[in-house]
């Protein structure tokens, strides 16, 4: 395969984003692991800590969409 | 399949270029303003229709509002804001996602062919609508500071020179503050960016039945991105007004 620049751009912006998403996956996991937990510990909370997690989970997911929107760029302009 | 990160330009008026995203978040104004036009017309005592169902959001939007503030005066002042950033938020979100948004519209003549322009596109799918939504924000963050604390009492935030430390937290204050307008922008454009390209791709893979569960996938993150930015805000405005007298 020759190394065009369109080859190089399909290349990084795939790399981006499976690098981006590393940090956000273990993130999104530890948060649901740890509501699950807080929910299990104390069944009448679940509601609050329902909410607060998508909330949270919202947070660390604007991470992978930042790298996504870099690949994005990456891959449609220039 | 055709992707473009800006918007396209529709038209020009007086030389200024009106953009297909200009058009959608006029036009989510226009339903905003009619809708609450419409509930608003005539007021009963016991609410019914239309007056209910905006009645039921506004006050659940008041309660959380509350729930954040502990304090009535507070509440009052930020309710507006954080209501009107919610509401436009979440409005421009789901028309996002009607049909002819990014379907309907002029075919153009460029250098590589015709290209299709759409008439209308998610307004937040445009980095220019959530920069303006950071930038008011994140300045509204800013009036009420002052407007509560006072400028002498809020600036010493962020110039202060009491000692060296506190000169330098007053410019990481100042970065942070930049910083945020380029989280909030980002996030949302992004989700909501992310959502469109995620529909057109799956609608060039498998154009029945397939994108339905992206579509209610794309209302959730619709609503969770209003949430969090008007929640977001809420909260800055809240840290914002607090005093620090127990530090000194």
């Amino acid at each position: 395969m020759e190394l065009t620049q369109e080859n190089l751009q399909v290349i990084f912006a795939s790399l981006t984003i499976t690098v981006g998403a590393i940090a956000p996956a273990m993130a999104i996991g530890k948060i649901a692991a740890t509501g699950l937990e807080a929910i299990g510990r104390n069944p009448e909370a679940a509601g609050d800590v329902r909410s607060t997690m998508i909330l949270g989970v919202a947070f660390a997911e604007a991470i992978a969409i930042y790298a996504l929107v870099v690949a994005l760029v990456i891959k449609f302009v220039g | 399949m055709e992707i473009s990160i800006a918007a396209e330009t529709v038209t020009h008026i007086l030389g200024l270029p009106v953009t297909n995203s200009l058009l959608a978040s006029l036009f989510t104004t226009l339903v905003l303003v009619t809708v609450s036009y419409l509930a608003t017309k005539n007021l009963k005592e016991v609410p019914k229709g239309i007056q209910n169902v905006i009645e039921m959001a506004v006050e659940s939007l008041y309660n959380m509002t509350q729930g954040v503030t502990q304090d009535k005066e507070k509440t009052r002042k930020f309710f507006p804001i954080i209501a009107t950033v919610f509401l436009f938020v979440i409005i421009s979100n789901w028309m996002g996602l009607l049909p002819g948004y990014s379907t309907i519209g002029i075919h153009e003549e460029t250098a590589e062919g015709l290209k299709l322009v759409p008439i209308f596109r998610s307004a937040n799918s445009d980095l220019n609508t959530t920069i303006a939504l950071a930038v008011i924000g994140v300045m509204s963050v800013q009036v009420m500071g002052i407007s509560i604390l006072g400028a002498a009492k809020y600036g010493k935030k962020f110039i202060n020179f009491s000692s060296p430390i506190a000169f330098f937290i007053g410019i990481l204050e100042i970065i942070g503050e930049i910083a945020r307008m380029i989280s909030f922008s980002f996030r949302l454009f992004g989700n909501i960016f992310a959502g469109e390209v995620l529909l057109t791709v799956i609608m060039t893979i498998a154009p029945f039945i397939a994108p339905l569960p992206f579509f209610g996938l794309e209302l959730f993150v619709g609503f969770i991105q209003a949430l969090v930015f008007a929640m977001l805000l809420l909260v800055f405005m809240n840290t914002a007004v607090m005093e620090h007298e127990e530090e000194h």
